[in-house]
């Protein structure tokens, strides 16, 4: 289907400023040796002596409650070492914390369900045997009764007084609610010349689906009382704050490691419930305990990104396209549990104006719980979401008021002189220049061109159009935000964690705090160590993984919310220049020169003015650790550095729900050409674009990596990609038969492109970007609607926007129109 | 008579032959992963979509999950861990992957490289819309395939 494959050669629009190093450079991946030969180790590869494989029973119904449990049939087959029911969860453990306030504070979450389950799939029961086989069939084996219940499943309907009731200690299915207000929001809307008004956006329920599924291998020891347990959780840290007062245990007591983990993107944030119930059979039946989700369980019970309603929505707009504020009001679906969330009721507002300057803004957010696989976060989480409705607003108040998509964009970015840019509500964008990406995006998408192209699709009967989404990724979260949803939350700030050491026959070992699922850690780890340290990265060991034994974690660490290569690489920073400054210290000693006289370079300490005059590292590593003697007492050098890197933050204000919410924002701007049959629907990406500011790269064809990942999962959510539940709360597409993700023959023609913009925030002035923004659904939508719109002007409205829709769209356009009027004066 | 649950099973996997006593309704990739301790090759669905289990069965592409270990007595088995030349050295597709960025987390790479070297070996000189064909059951999360497709093409003559 697609006429070329290669991206183009990454446009360079700005040269950055020559630097000595391997930084900016694509030196060869340090992970890849093991990963392309099968020696990766993954939690499911880890094996232990008397291992019991764990199979969980799972709830039918989406609402009902449990009337009896029975499993004596399956504990008495042979080869099942025993089970674990909700009872026994309820009896050992506590709810876990909860981050809301009332009502969602008052909802119970076990790590099994306590009498009543709330949605398909959720663990009722776990049975352990000595195989995955016959633990799958002793599972079949236990006897749960139900009593069904109404189930509640469109978020619409969840405050309905006639509509069941989740969590009855909560008193309705509202878990939050928050009114977010800045500027002059109704001196905007007098002052605009129109107002366009947008009854209804739907951001469909997706998530990104990493290959390998949740799990964990667990082991207790008695002795200590000390869990070890092997997990792909990328956030552990998280992990731990809830695990360890649910279990009412300290957290030394949960020891966390991973080494390699197969994708992550968010969704093995929140595994919490399932480690815990581990544990528990772990310590129960005096064994280590495999679990290993299958792909269904995690379709059906694992972190679906949240699905977001945007109602009466109103834009207030001047004459010449001036965008002023807007209010709308927010319904948030968080599924049946609150496990990260209502957190993603303040994380939008990292990026509330989008990239536009926008000042009086009003939203009223609302989040209820629904008989649905619980919401967490999913690459983008909660931004995306935002960022879609923004890009959605842009779009149709631009065909509505027949302004050109390009120039409302171009007039309303906040612009590079502006940077940094305050926005209403208190954050500050570090840098950027988002009509400069447009610009780039419009030339690699042949923008020039385009007439010509939309002549020859329309002579081959085809529908042509041009889309542009344009994204913040907001990187490095203020905790403190949490605040804004809960005042009582003693969290803010954020850190990481890196340990740098030179040992005794002069290996440099790094030690990180982070949980990378493909972001190449160990790769620019390595860079940033060996330009400070005067080596290759080649000499740099990265430890691979995370370790809590290490010591080289906070409270943050772990691998989500694009920011790595600010707090990661800020520690590694820090860390390989205390170590560069000890050993400085320890050769001003042995060479008897001022520390300010000497150098790191090629592998040597080194007097700058006499080459001659050098210690090797390896000297400097033997002398330390094994050859002290003689030193002087009052020499200070260990050789082996611990940095925490801790952002610069303030508490925002609670009252004014203002602050700086994160630290960098990289953006992205994509442009997406596609061509439609108007017949049936059918639709392709003919071409793509992918522009991205992350500010500095340190390793370029990394961060290329994630732009192309991020737009991959944009495009299959924008396509095919949806969790789709009936009347009753079943799923129907719980399996990659159903949840139809992008193969190699989907991928569209695609360019990179990008400009650097540096962060004045960052040690390195680098800004996190994993996550991408999921610019590729605004730009979809927007080319889609570009290209109905000679069929009678149809209103994109959903984030997901599968050829059946576009047929609806294309069969009857007035349905979708009367979502949207315009008032003018 | 009882019915039979388990039974004795000869295969020969990168070049060494295992015998071992397997339950009938083992899947083959377990049998790889668990019994053999061969542990790169995956499991990322239960429906046969996702490819990370793919291995060459007597000189055919197979998804590993696809099969029952008994399907394999007497076969001659390929996975991920036989590709590499033993001189220390990665085998032309794993050093092309590495070259082109082709992996991030690196759980579907073994089926995919397994997928490709099915796909050359049959086809030395494959093009582009041949090697999206042949990678088409084999489904990554991490980098949208261009680097992929970038990667198999380096090798294809």
């Amino acid at each position: 289907m697609t006429e070329t494959l290669s991206p183009a050669q990454p446009l360079v629009v700005e040269e950055g400023e020559e630097q000595r190093g391997f930084a900016g450079t694509n030196v060869p991946r340090k992970e890849d040796k093991r990963l392309v030969q099968g020696q990766g180790v993954y939690f499911d590869d880890v094996k232990r002596h008397g291992m019991g494989y764990a199979h969980f029973v799972r709830s039918p119904y989406a609402h009902a409650n449990i009337t009896s449990i029975d499993v004596s049939k399956a504990e008495a087959l042979e080869g099942v070492y025993g089970t674990l029911i909700g009872e026994e969860v309820a009896a050992l453990t506590d709810p876990f914390f909860q981050l809301a306030t009332p009502p969602g504070a008052h909802i119970k979450d076990y790590a099994l369900a306590v009498g009543k389950v709330r949605h398909v799939g959720e663990p009722v029961a776990i049975v352990v045997a000595a195989t995955r086989e016959l633990a799958r069939d002793a599972a079949d084996l236990v006897e749960v009764d139900y009593e069904p219940l109404g189930a509640v499943t469109d978020a619409r309907r969840a405050l309905d007084p006639e509509t069941p009731v989740l969590h009855e200690e909560a008193g309705s299915n509202l878990s939050w609610e928050g009114v977010y207000e800045w500027g002059d929001v109704e001196g905007a809307f007098a002052e605009a010349d129109h107002v366009v008004k947008i009854s209804e956006l739907h951001f469909d329920r997706f998530n990104s689906t990493p290959l390998e599924c949740d799990g964990a291998v667990v082991e207790y020891n008695r002795g200590t009382g000390q869990w070890t347990i092997h997990t792909n959780n990328q956030f552990p840290g998280f992990a731990a704050i809830m695990m360890g007062p649910a279990m009412r245990t300290g957290l030394d007591k949960l020891r966390f490691v991973t080494q390699d983990i197969g994708g992550g993107f968010g969704n093995k944030i929140t595994s919490h419930p399932q480690l815990v119930a581990c544990c528990l059979l772990a310590r129960k039946l005096h064994r280590p305990i495999n679990w290993t989700e299958w792909r269904t369980e995690f379709h059906l019970t694992m972190s679906h990104g949240n699905e977001r309603w945007f109602l009466d929505t109103e834009v207030a707009v001047k004459a010449d396209g001036t965008l002023l504020g807007f209010r709308t009001k927010a319904l948030d679906d968080a599924g049946a549990f609150l496990r990260y969330e209502p957190l993603g009721g303040v994380i939008w507002a990292q990026v509330t104006p989008g990239c536009y300057r926008w000042r009086n803004v009003r939203l009223d957010f609302t989040q209820v719980v629904t008989n649905k696989a619980p919401c967490s976060p999913n690459r983008g989480y909660s931004r995306m979401q935002h960022l879609w409705f923004t890009e959605r607003m842009i779009d149709i108040v631009a065909h509505e008021l027949g302004l050109d998509p390009v120039e409302v964009r171009k007039k309303n970015y906040v612009k590079a002189e502006e940077m940094p840019y305050t926005t209403p509500n208190g954050c500050v964008y570090d840098s950027g220049d988002y009509a400069r990406m447009l610009d780039v995006a419009l030339e690699l998408i042949g923008y020039e061109g385009l007439a010509e192209r939309r002549a020859d699709a329309e002579s081959r009967g085809k529908l042509f159009g041009f889309g542009i989404g344009s994204t913040l990724d907001s990187g490095t979260n203020n905790f403190g935000q949490s605040r804004l949803i809960n005042p009582e939350l003693q969290f803010s700030g954020n850190n990481e964690v890196a340990t740098v050491k030179l040992d005794i026959f002069g290996e440099i070992v790094v030690t990180l705090g982070t949980t990378p699922q493909g972001q190449s850690h160990e790769t620019t780890a390595a860079i940033v160590v060996a330009d400070i340290l005067g080596v290759t990265p080649d000499d740099v060991n990265v430890r691979a993984g995370h370790d809590t034994y290490w010591n080289s974690h906070a409270g943050f660490s772990g691998t989500y919310a694009s920011q790595f290569a600010v707090t990661g690489l800020g520690a590694v920073k820090g860390a390989a220049e205390k170590l560069a400054g000890e050993i400085k210290k320890l050769g001003s000693v042995i060479l008897g020169c001022p520390e300010s006289e000497l150098e790191l370079a090629d592998g040597f300490v080194r007097m700058k003015a006499n080459a001659e005059a050098a210690l090797p590292l390896m000297a400097c590593g033997a002398i330390i650790n094994a050859n002290n003697a003689g030193l002087p007492e009052d020499l200070d050098v260990t050789l082996n550095a611990r940095y925490v890197y801790r952002p610069p933050f303030e508490l925002p204000d609670v009252e004014r729900k203002y602050g700086n919410l994160t630290l960098t924002y990289a953006a992205q701007v994509h442009a997406a050409l596609v061509e439609v049959d108007p017949e049936t629907g059918v639709y392709e990406i003919v071409q793509y674009a992918a522009i991205d500011d992350c500010g500095k790269r340190i390793h370029p064809q990394i961060v290329e990596g994630q732009v192309m990942g991020a737009t991959a999962h944009a495009l299959g959510a924008a396509t095919h990609e949806t969790f789709t539940y009936d009347a009753e709360g079943n799923l129907l597409t719980p399996n990659f038969y159903d949840y139809h993700v992008p193969h190699a023959m989907d991928m569209p023609p695609l360019k990179t492109g990008y400009i650097e913009s540096p962060s004045p925030f960052t040690a390195l002035g680098t800004k996190g970007m994993g996550e991408g923004g999921g610019a590729g659904i605004h730009a979809v939508c927007a080319a889609l609607q570009d290209a109905l719109a000679p069929r009678g002007r149809p209103v994109v409205y959903d984030s997901c926007n599968p050829y059946h829709r576009v047929w609806e769209l294309l069969q009857d356009p007035e349905a979708s129109r009367r979502r949207v009027e315009v008032i003018s004066k | 008579m009882e019915p039979q649950t388990s039974q004795t099973i000869t295969v020969t996997v990168n070049g060494e032959t295992y015998e071992r006593e397997v339950e009938a309704r083992r899947l083959l990739i377990h049998f790889i992963r668990d019994d053999l301790d061969l542990t790169g090759s995956h499991v990322g669905c239960d429906t046969g979509n996702c490819g990370a289990c793919s291995v060459i069965y007597n000189g055919q592409l197979v998804k590993s999950c696809m099969l029952l270990a008994v399907q394999a007595d007497g076969a001659r088995i390929e996975t991920v861990e036989g590709l590499a030349p033993e001189d220390g050295k990665l085998h032309a597709l794993q050093q092309s992957f590495s070259d082109h960025h082709a992996l991030q987390c690196g759980y579907c790479t073994p089926g995919m490289l397994m997928s490709a070297k099915a796909l050359l070996d049959a086809n030395p000189s494959a093009s582009e819309e041949e090697i999206r064909k042949g990678l088409q059951g084999n489904i990554c999360r991490c980098t949208g395939y261009w680097n992929i497709i970038d990667a198999v093409k380096a090798v294809a003559r």
